[in-house]
């Protein structure tokens, strides 16, 4: 029976973090979003207001409901519904955090083509992050 | 499926219904944003549209599965053309969607040495990429026109669905330079029949240069790309079929992560259209699995090739200005 019958070393790693990631995700998103539909923490945009908004092109809704982009979310984190922005940026960053967890362990197996591409995955994902990519609007 | 689970995920959807339902009752309606005069209000509460969602991706979860698509392929043509949020919202909820369906499912496929993360890795740095430049420019891009070219491409994918022919086991002559050079080959055990099947890729630049289209295709409808990535790992870069299944499940949490992020990061991600989507969707999915080790319906794919051409008719017309 041949090694590679068995997922690699670097694999392994990786799935084992996404699978932590992913269940801590989603557990918080059920949280958040529990304290969100019940008022727990007062929301920038009132629940039974929100027709009104989701209807609307995001750059109407942005100007409208006084909301900037990027991270200016994170000052807004104790109001209800930006609350959720906590979950949903943690499962949009398990696959940063398993792309950083394989690179030493390709570097490690002088695998070096792949431990720079990882890193260019890295570097693409956290430019995505960053909030510098701004859409051109309609 | 255990009818001791069966009564638990009965019970969580129910759970999950009363909490929305309850929760008009408890919600707060006092915040910072201003408050928009009502145009053409419906006479709807304002939960029912998220209690509706969270019952149709629901359906929706198990519906994928049993015709074999991802969620984020039935999410945004349906969900666009029948509900009344806008469809830049409903992209960056489809996004997500796809995103979580693929990370609840990759942990599974990379232990058991069915996705490869050597054949992935240098096709999603290609595909997240492109995937960035997608999401931009769907998001510059007027609403009808968006429609008009999703409507466009859920037609296409009804076509690929219903003509592309699928190889269990491509026959690979000989491995191309650039995938010896990265080493992207394997072994995996086929469990249906006891073998151990070697495989090797080729046509690996093609493939790639093809991933450059479908990135910029699931950034800008965030429709996930199970659809295409498929037929290229399969039909043109030669990778046994459930080689190519599962290394694309994986590929759309590295895919859907970049663009996720632009619909992030530029506002087009609302809480009460995502979280109902991704827990009624997982949930879906699970029922939807637990059917599938029993039964397969050959019929279901129909079902699913018939809602998608239905969806991508209405957001071509939709676009057109035609059916609003």
């Amino acid at each position: 029976m041949s090694n590679k019958l068995q997922a690699t070393e670097e694999q392994l790693a990786y799935a084992k973090l996404l699978d932590l990631g992913m269940k801590v995700g989603l557990l918080m998103l059920v949280v958040t979003f529990f304290i969100y539909v019940f008022g727990i923490f007062t929301p920038h945009i009132p629940v039974n207001e929100l027709p009104n908004y989701w209807k609307l092109p995001v750059k109407e809704y942005l100007k409208a409901a006084d909301i900037h982009t990027g991270w200016s979310w994170v000052s807004k984190v104790g109001e209800g519904d930006f609350l959720n922005f906590i979950p949903i940026v943690f499962l949009a960053g398990v696959t940063i955090l398993c792309y950083i967890r394989i690179i030493p362990i390709l570097f490690r197996k002088k695998d070096t083509i792949y431990a720079f591409i990882a890193i260019i995955e890295v570097l693409v994902l956290v430019l995505a992050a960053s909030g510098v990519l701004k859409s051109g609007g309609h | 499926m255990s009818k001791k689970h069966l009564k638990f995920l009965f019970f969580a959807v129910i759970v999950f219904a009363v909490f929305l339902v309850s929760s008009s009752v408890f919600a707060s309606s006092d915040a910072a944003a201003p408050v928009l005069p009502v145009e053409g209000g419906s006479s709807m509460p304002w939960w029912a549209w998220p209690f509706i969602l969270f019952i149709v991706t629901f359906l929706m979860g198990i519906v994928a599965v049993l015709g074999g698509v991802g969620g984020g392929v039935l999410f945004v043509p349906i969900i666009g053309g029948f509900f009344p949020f806008h469809i830049d919202f409903v992209r960056g909820a489809g996004l997500l969607v796809a995103l979580a369906g693929a990370l609840a499912a990759g942990p599974g496929l990379l232990k058991k040495g069915m996705a490869d993360l050597r054949l992935a890795i240098p096709v999603a740095v290609i595909a997240s990429s492109c995937a960035i430049v997608g999401a931009m420019i769907g998001l510059a891009l007027p609403a009808n026109i968006v429609n008009i070219a999703l409507g466009g491409t859920i037609l296409g994918i009804v076509l690929i669905m219903a003509i592309a022919k699928k190889s269990e086991y491509p026959e690979v002559k000989q491995a191309d330079n650039l995938s010896t050079a990265l080493r992207i080959s394997g072994i995996y055990h086929e469990v249906s029949t006891g073998q151990d099947i070697n495989w090797k890729i080729h046509r690996t630049p093609q493939g790639l240069a093809t991933f450059i289209i479908i990135g910029v295709m699931a950034g800008m409808f965030g429709l996930g790309a199970g659809w295409a990535n498929v037929p290229v790992l399969n039909l043109m870069m030669g990778a046994p079929l459930k080689v190519s299944v599962a290394t694309s499940k994986f590929l759309l949490s590295i895919t859907d992560t970049s663009a996720a992020w632009i619909y992030v990061n530029n506002g087009a991600v609302l809480p009460m259209m995502v979280a109902p989507s991704i827990i009624g969707i997982m949930l879906g999915s699970i029922v939807g699995v637990r059917i599938l080790a029993k039964t397969k319906p050959a019929a279901i794919r129909y079902i699913v090739i018939f809602m998608l051409l239905f969806a991508g008719t209405r957001a071509l017309l939709k676009g057109l200005g035609i059916w609003n």
